[in-house]
């Protein structure tokens, strides 16, 4: 049909170009180079023989994985009358009001420096930067007086942003109607029911083996464990970021986990990019920022005060300094409908050849933030491929936790996929906990926020981000969240007020998060 | 008073006479000539809130019927589902080969909206604009001795120990293909300097 096949060329020609800046790309420049010596390659047929060669030496499996990348992180290209604006974000109302949102912050930010009388940013005197150097692996020694600092935002402050959004065109008129939000989120974005979410989720099933359920110590590993890890171990050879995807949604073993992550997000520690990390790095020990010292109060508030991940607190440090001087960030505003904020040189004010992003990569962390990282540091120990590894998760699915959008993993959809998933199963529980004054978002928010960072074990955390890597999904958050409301119900049910609530749902620790999911979308009587 | 010139095809006169051209004495004392609007090719606006669409054009059929409406698409769906937000605000084009009926001759344009969910206060779409099939690209007039190329003469003898002089201008053709297509080639990949000729010292964000 004529629409696809112009669809379809046009998506090849926007992959295209994006990869063509690629250090992929130069590789397989040499590579091709290279290969006209090779005495089976001919001049007559030179594509032909070349294309050959790239399919018998592997290099044609890794531009596969570069394309299929570069289809699960952008999106589709839409109408070509479409302007920008309208790729980050469609409704015209979100758009605004991510715009309000964060001129607050930007506001909040410049209150902070002009009331402490700490510039933005400023060069690092060279004494100064000979210190930062010596004792770059053991930041978290220092103690740096961080009691005036102030997180730039909580994940409640974004909560009520979130309550408060309104569509302009929607009859948000106080009579009770067919279509009435009893929860807190009031906009009519289209979520999934339980049915499409058994679909989606079909490999979650009850007759599918899962790791998290089926590896447990009853179970004898003849039955699935063996020969799931034997089919990840070929997966791995093969170097499929495909069938990696495929094979994850039934979860990693631990063994394969740190490969298996790398070769989905398509990450491969070439020295180009050991480089690049230095050369980041290089930017942090010359040029102190603001929001470095809200990383370091963010760190020492939540990861170090975390039984688990205290011990990687300067891995921390190392990953975060360097992802707010990297411009490669700023590539992923193209689809997120957040922006950058700007700023200009001292005393350029307006002009606009000095006009900069601040911070270098555009995003301003908030109270929680490191947690995105710091489960990462229990599989990769190299501070370049971790640093690679947490850039690449940010740029595809975190980024979408803190942003108003209209997207099915936006956390505008999670919240509204959480109430409605509690509203339509769990009538009664939530019926009466919206009557006690605890409506069930003002909990779970903070859950779906962090990606459950810092509330699970470990190690059924990292289970459940197998799973968002596998579905390319934040959907899974929301669900669980309403599993964890579902396994609690008879004590939430007895509860009579707010503080209550939280305390039933305060520890999440013991939780295995697969039985929950399992039961919640296959096995619950509705 | 303004005016706008529009769009139309003039096509080329034809004689009305009795009897045939070319055995008759006479000059023709009537020529007709007749005059196309150009038919449409694409439709294209931005949706707000419309859930389906229909368009129905009057067309002019012959000079003695009156023109008639004729449904050329019917209840085109643009949003999934009418209560929840998906296709509220997209750009849409349609093409005529997505319409029920030729597209030719169109007197006048009805689009029937319709949003059966009553939560929205309004819809409408916007943005609508109508195209016609563009002018095919112009056909490249090349050098006469590019397209008349004469008749080879006898190749010269090969000398002894050269290599065959077609096969090296067949190589050598090959290769400038490929640094053309090199040098046409441009990416959307960023330097990688966050600061200003090494100065980063900033003040305050701006708000615009």
């Amino acid at each position: 049909m004529l629409q696809e096949e112009s669809d379809l060329s046009l998506i090849i020609a926007q992959i295209v170009q994006k990869l063509k800046g690629s250090n992929l790309y130069a590789q397989l420049e040499r590579q091709a180079w290279a290969s006209l010596q090779r005495p089976e390659i001919k001049l007559e047929s030179l594509k032909e023989d070349i294309k050959e060669f790239f399919k018998i030496s592997g290099w044609e499996k890794k531009l596969q994985n570069a394309v299929y990348s570069e289809l699960s992180v952008f999106p589709l290209p839409s109408h070509p009358a479409a302007p920008p604006e309208h790729l980050k974000e469609p409704l015209v109302y979100m758009r605004k009001a991510q715009g309000s949102w964060e001129k607050r912050i930007l506001k909040s930010l410049n209150s902070m420096c002009t009331e402490l009388s700490i510039p933005l940013a400023r060069k690092r005197p060279v004494g100064e930067q000979k210190e930062l150097l010596n004792k770059w692996n053991e930041m978290g020694t220092d103690e740096p007086d961080l009691s005036l600092f102030r997180p730039v935002y909580a994940p409640k402050d974004f909560l009520e942003v979130l309550i408060n959004l309104r569509n302009p065109n929607y009859e948000n008129g106080d009579s009770l109607s067919f279509r009435t939000h009893l929860g807190l989120i009031q906009v009519p974005l289209k979520v999934k029911d339980i049915p499409e979410l058994k679909e989606f989720f079909v490999e979650l099933g009850l007759t599918t083996g899962q790791l998290g359920i089926d590896d447990s110590t009853q179970v004898p590993p003849e039955l699935f464990e063996n020969e799931h890890v034997r089919i990840g171990q070929k997966v791995l050879a093969e170097q499929d970021s495909a069938a990696a995807q495929q094979y994850i949604r039934q979860g990693s073993p631990t063994a394969l986990r740190a490969e298996l992550w790398a070769l989905i997000l398509n990450i491969s520690s070439q020295p180009e990019d050991i480089l690049y990390y230095e050369q980041l790095k290089t930017n942090v020990i010359q040029h102190d920022l603001l929001v470095d010292s809200l990383i370091y109060k963010d760190v020492k508030l939540t990861a170090s005060n975390d039984d688990y991940y205290f011990v990687f607190e300067d891995y921390l440090y190392q990953v975060l300094l360097c992802f707010s001087r990297d411009p490669s960030v700023l590539g992923h505003f193209a689809y997120n409908s957040a922006s950058p904020p700007k700023s200009y040189i001292r005393g350029k004010l307006g002009l606009e050849e000095y006009a900069v992003f601040y911070p270098p990569n555009g995003v301003i962390p908030f109270h929680g933030f490191s947690m995105y990282v710091a489960p990462l540091c229990f599989l990769y120990h190299e501070p370049s491929k971790l640093y690679q590894i947490f850039r690449e998760m940010y740029v595809r699915f975190f980024f979408r936790l803190h942003s108003i959008s209209s997207h099915p993993s936006g956390i505008v959809s999670l919240c509204l996929l959480f109430e409605t998933l509690l509203q339509t199963y769990l009538p009664q529980l939530f019926y009466h906990l919206r009557e006690i004054g605890a409506q069930p978002l003002r909990i779970s928010f903070k859950w779906m926020v962090r990606a459950f960072s810092g509330y699970l074990a470990t190690d059924q955390l990292l289970l459940l981000w197998d799973r968002i890597l596998g579905y390319n999904s934040l959907e899974i958050l929301a669900v669980l969240a309403a599993a964890v409301f579902a396994f609690r119900a008879v004590n939430l049910m007895e509860v009579t007020s707010l503080a209550a609530a939280e305390a039933v749902l305060a520890d999440l620790s013991t939780l295995k998060v697969m039985p929950l999911l399992q039961i919640f979308l296959f096995a619950t009587v509705t | 008073m303004s005016r706008v010139s529009v769009p139309c095809h003039v096509k080329g006169t034809v004689a009305l006479q009795v009897g045939d051209v070319r055995t008759s004495q006479g000059r023709p004392g009537v020529l007709v000539i007749d005059v196309t609007f150009p038919s449409l090719q694409e439709i294209m606006f931005k949706n707000y809130y419309t859930a389906f669409l229909s368009i129905r054009v009057r067309q002019h059929t012959s000079t003695h019927t009156p023109a008639k409406w004729v449904t050329c698409l019917r209840d085109y769906c643009l949003m999934p589902d009418p209560h929840s937000e998906e296709g509220a605000q997209e750009y849409v084009s349609l093409f005529k080969h997505q319409m029920l009926c030729d597209m030719a001759r169109v007197l006048e344009l009805r689009l029937i909206l319709r949003q059966p969910s009553p939560l929205w206060l309004s819809f409408t779409v916007e943005e609508l604009q109508i195209y016609q099939q563009g002018p095919k690209s112009p056909s490249m007039t090349f050098p006469k001795w590019l397209s008349h190329p004469v008749s080879c003469e006898q190749p010269a003898p090969l000398i002894e120990g050269l290599p065959d002089p077609s096969r090296v201008s067949s190589e050598v053709q090959q290769m400038w293909a490929l640094t053309e297509m090199i040098r046409a080639s441009h990416t959307s990949t960023r330097i990688g300097r966050f600061d200003v000729d090494g100065c980063y010292d900033l003040n305050l964000l701006s708000y615009t």
